[in-house]
């Protein structure tokens, strides 16, 4: 077995006629980057399991800002006449908690797993296009720094997350935030956009042999959902952005009324991206439930190819609802009988959804482990969020809920309670194998309890506060216009900050465990499929190796790996265990496979995505910069388009005659 | 194509040389790329549609277009499409010399058309529409700004491909990177095909 | 193994259709050129030629026919595998949809009668 990872430096110009370029002599800027074990290794990496581990890390760092922030806003509404923030800090609070919990938590913590897990999932050594993967990583780490810089520099964002024009222009946010933040969603998307591409292609195009589209595991298929709707959803917030660029740094008039504009484009623009990304954010944590239920209910996953079809059914109709989030701007009576319509449709399959996990669980064997408490978790609180949901989509009684805390009740059901508890059973579920050791079970208990109370003391009450009129985004609440006994408004806030208090102890105990788990001595190297997994992830080391397969596996069935531990007597129908996963792992590293060769690294992804922030700034404050910018894209483009994404070597296998990419590691000069 | 599909037999006994559709990654990526810029240039030719009528200073739409200059201009990027296709075509046939030679037709015909565009913003603001006059000039600039910043980064692209194939130095499969940038080409061209009839040709 | 057959008809099928157009095209691509040329002056005549109530039609019939024979033919989806056709006009259809559907929202077509 010969694996190539790097190129040999002794190798003068190598290759047929197709690869010509000695990798070292690309630009005669720098020197390919060869392996190694230090810290430079992860700039210039373009492995999909160390980009999916930076991916997490990066993600979760976010996710520690956006929880400081949103335990800000609680301790701001804890008591009358609040003095935590004042008015304007209080907008910029809410603006990037929110901001940054979609678009720097939810979106690349799914964005980790699925890189991490979909070729491991589907039986491939990478991703498709490996150098713009690490290329999407740092997009996104340095536009989520970027956006955040704006604290340091005359402060952040405030129009609220979905930047409502006309409150967004200059003559009501003089301040320079809300560029940061549209500039930095633009560097985001361009991470969500690259992505995307690359995660369909190698979902498509990667699979091992026999690894028909419907055998692949349900995480992989709502990845591969999650894409598509991430592929035609970004350019529309990309349009919607560089309006608001133009209008705030070069005084167009898209959104300036007194100019004859529609305010509500925006909000086309911004809620056709934004409901597509409501699901954008849900999905994954409805794979990962949809691997972790069966492999903790001994059953396979109920209705398999409903569950994988309705998902995509989920993410059509996604398409179609847009418009109820504009109930109360007055769209008129036939739109909003449309919208309402298709927004009550798109419960169907999710309850669809729902029927098939409960079903999966119903006569199975449960084992409650932390994952599976995280997963059973997300069924109950995100029907709950559901069902708040479906009271939006009766048009009159979201006219009355419209822009009250009715409304963050519902949604931070279905995010927290879904997307969230959804990657908390990941981390749990998938530690092992990224990591080698198991988090503690019973950290993970308090962890998992701890946010149950929490997160259902902290939104549960805001039903209360909603219906009982307190809008959305409100600064201070007065003791005077609280109200009386049951329904007092300044209870239901206190109970609602107290179990933010909960929440965050909860999260906390997760990161106490992460560090026990690793610097405990008592804590044992995991076995090899701590869980009795059932698909191709479970089937190599823990972590991978860099080629993640010794051997490709072939897969014959859905749950393969599952199928390789057991075997259905032919008699008496009983399911035996035939082989442990030890067992398997040696049968097929038995007959390793010859001439791996993996992607080499790369600096040009990093160096590209190092560019984006600065052309930013330079937008922002000067010209210069900008020039320096745009000069560096340019310059890191050429370099990256003349770099071969494999280093030539000799041992590389020519393409085959007349097939266009017959290496499936090419990159055509594109970026 | 016989030996192709013998290569593929040989080639499945280890996986990663194949993809599974038989399909190239890059030209895969490629379209879907394209799927997805339908939906950036849907929402900039939205945006003009709507604003196209909301003047409230500065010249309205049809008093300023010039069409039968905006045709020529627009007919030279047809033929550019012409150009790009016979290269791929002598892409295909690897014959370099042609490639370079339609490739380079291809980005002046396409430097044409931009020029056109500059002399054309050039003329509209003399006569009155600036970026900020109305609701119509922030739109009309943005939307055929943003298709000739598409037109610049094609004609980059043609350049560094001449200059590339002529130094033998195009990573990977020659024939498919001209295709790819072809692609790419046809497609600012078909947005082009709309603009010109949605922005120019119909009057507001 | 049954998909590695599967693999391979695909790429059989596919590359006899590159064998197909790869051959006598150039000539081909010229016609074709030539007939969008035609198109292209029939709609620049709108301009000059009073068309009455066929106005809008024959514009958006011609851009339509550009649009389809540009992408069919110089991009070659007509003669390539399927599957890049479903992916760019799920994207096209997608845009048209959505698009249409919040400029209606606006009354847009109302207005225009």
């Amino acid at each position: 077995m010969a694996i190539i990872e790097r190129p040999s430096s002794e190798v003068a110009i190598a290759g047929g006629s197709t690869i010509g370029v000695k990798p070292s002599e690309a630009l005669g800027v720098f020197k390919r980057p060869v392996a190694s074990t230090s810290w430079r290794d992860w700039i210039v990496t373009v492995d999909h399991k160390k980009l999916g581990i930076m991916y997490g890390v990066a993600a979760f760092f976010f996710f520690i800002v956006g929880g400081l922030e949103a335990v800000l806003i609680r301790m701001q509404l804890i008591a009358p006449n609040g003095k935590v923030l004042n008015a304007d800090q209080y907008n910029q609070m809410f603006t990037m908690h929110a901001t940054t919990m979609v678009f720097l938590f939810v979106m690349p913590m799914a964005a980790a797993f699925a890189n991490y897990f979909v070729p491991l999932q589907i039986g491939a050594r990478d991703v498709a296009f490996p150098r713009i993967n690490a290329f999407g990583f740092w997009c996104f780490l340095f536009g989520g720094i970027f956006l955040n810089t704006a604290w340091f520099l005359g402060g952040a964002a405030d129009g609220g997350w979905f930047m409502y024009a006309p409150n967004s222009s200059t003559l009501f946010s003089p301040s320079h935030g809300i560029d940061f933040w549209s500039m930095g969603l633009q560097i985001t998307g361009i991470a969500s956009l690259t992505g995307a591409i690359n995660l369909i292609v190698t979902s498509l195009n990667m699979r091992a042999p026999g690894m028909k589209m419907m055998r692949m595991p349900i995480f992989t298929w709502m990845v591969l959902v999650v894409q598509f709707l991430l592929l035609f959803a970004i350019p529309v917030i990309t349009v919607a952005l560089f309006l608001l660029t133009f209008q705030r740094s070069f005084d167009a008039t898209f959104f300036d009324v007194a100019s004859g504009a529609d305010p509500l484009l925006w909000q086309h623009l911004f809620w056709i991206f934004g409901h597509p990304e409501v699901y954008i954010l849900i999905l994954p944590s409805f794979g990962i439930v949809s691997e972790i239920l069966p492999v903790f209910s001994k059953k396979p996953l109920f209705g398999y190819p409903i569950v994988a079809l309705s998902g995509a059914a989920i993410g059509f109709v996604g398409w179609g609802v847009w418009a109820h989030h504009m109930f109360a701007s007055g769209l008129g009576p036939v739109s909003v009988t449309v919208f309402s319509m298709a927004t009550m449709a798109i419960a169907v399959p999710t309850g669809v959804k729902i029927v098939n996990w409960v079903m999966t669980m119903w006569g199975g064997k449960l084992q409650f482990t932390v994952p599976m408490l995280f997963a059973i978790a997300l069924v109950v609180q995100f029907t709950i969020g559901g069902l708040s949901g479906v009271t939006h989509a009766v048009a009159p009684s979201d006219t009355q809920q419209t822009d009250t805390y009715y409304i963050v009740a519902h949604f931070h059901y279905v995010l927290f309670g879904g997307a969230i508890f959804g990657l908390f059973a990941g981390f749990y579920y998938w530690w092992p194998k990224m990591f080698r050791k198991q988090l503690s079970e019973s950290l993970g208990r308090w962890n998992f309890w701890l946010m149950v109370v929490g997160m259902n003391m902290t939104f549960g009450p805001m039903h209360m506060l909603g219906l009982q009129g307190q809008p959305r985004r409100m600064s201070v609440w007065t003791e005077a216009r609280a109200g009386e006994g049951f329904f007092n408004l300044g209870f239901w806030n206190r109970i609602s900050s107290i179990g933010s208090l909960v929440l965050s102890l909860g999260v906390l105990l997760f990161i106490i465990n992460v560090a026990y788990t690793h610097k405990s001595k008592k804590v044992a190297i995991a076995p090899l499929d701590p869980w009795d997994g059932r698909t191709l992830e479970w089937m190599t080391d823990s972590p991978p190796k860099e080629h993640n397969f010794d051997t490709i596996p072939t897969v014959n069935n859905l749950d393969e790996f599952f199928h390789r531990k057991y075997a259905q007597d032919g008699t008496t129908h009983e399911i035996t265990q035939v082989a442990t996963a030890e067992e398997v792992l040696a049968e097929m590293n038995s007959h390793p496979d010859e001439h791996i060769h993996m992607p080499s690294r790369s600096y040009w992804p990093i160096l590209l995505a190092l560019a984006l922030p600065i052309i930013g700034y330079g937008l922002i404050y000067n010209r210069i910069i900008l020039a320096v910018g745009v000069a560096m894209v340019v310059a890191t483009m050429f370099g990256w388009a003349m770099e071969p994404s494999t280093a030539a070597d000799d041992d590389f296998d020519p393409p085959a005659p007349g097939d266009g990419g017959g290496h499936t590691k090419e990159l055509a000069p594109l970026g | 194509m016989a030996d192709t599909a013998i290569a593929h037999d040989h080639d499945s006994d280890h996986g990663a040389h194949v993809t599974s559709t038989g399909l190239s990654n890059t030209k895969l990526g490629m379209w879907m790329f394209l799927g997805s810029e339908c939906l950036l240039f849907g929402g900039l030719i939205s945006t003009y549609m709507l604003y196209k009528g909301r003047v409230n200073s500065g010249p309205q739409p049809d008093q300023i277009f010039d069409i039968p200059f905006t045709s020529v201009s627009s007919f030279v990027l047809l033929m550019s499409s012409l150009t790009m296709v016979l290269a791929v075509s002598a892409a295909q046939r690897k014959d370099d010399r042609n490639t370079n030679l339609w490739l380079t037709i291809t980005a002046l015909l396409g430097a044409t058309f931009v020029g056109g565009q500059v002399y054309e913003f050039t003329a509209f603001y003399r006569e009155g529409l600036g970026f900020t006059t109305s609701l119509f000039g922030s739109s009309f600039y943005t939307l055929t700004g943003f298709h000739g910043v598409h037109v610049s980064v094609g004609i980059i692209m043609l350049m560094a491909l001449v200059g590339m194939i002529s130094r033998n130095r195009v990573p990977g499969n020659k024939a498919e990177s001209v295709e790819m940038v072809g692609l790419y080409w046809h497609f600012v061209d078909i947005v082009w095909i709309v603009i010109f009839t949605l922005v120019y040709l119909i009057p507001s | 193994m049954s998909t590695a057959t599967d693999h391979s008809a695909t790429a059989e099928h596919s590359s006899e259709h590159t064998e197909e157009h790869h051959g006598a095209s150039d000539k081909q691509y010229i016609v074709i050129a030539l007939i969008l040329a035609a198109l292209t002056a029939i709609e620049v005549s709108t301009y000059y030629v009073d068309f009455g109530p066929l106005f809008m039609p024959t514009l958006f019939v011609l851009m339509t026919v550009k649009f389809v024979v540009v992408v069919s033919y110089f991009m070659h989806l007509k003669f390539d595998n399927k599957l890049f056709s479903y992916l760019f006009y799920s994207g096209l259809i997608l845009a048209l949809t959505v698009y249409i559907g919040a400029l209606s929202t606006f009354k847009f077509f109302l207005q225009k009668g």
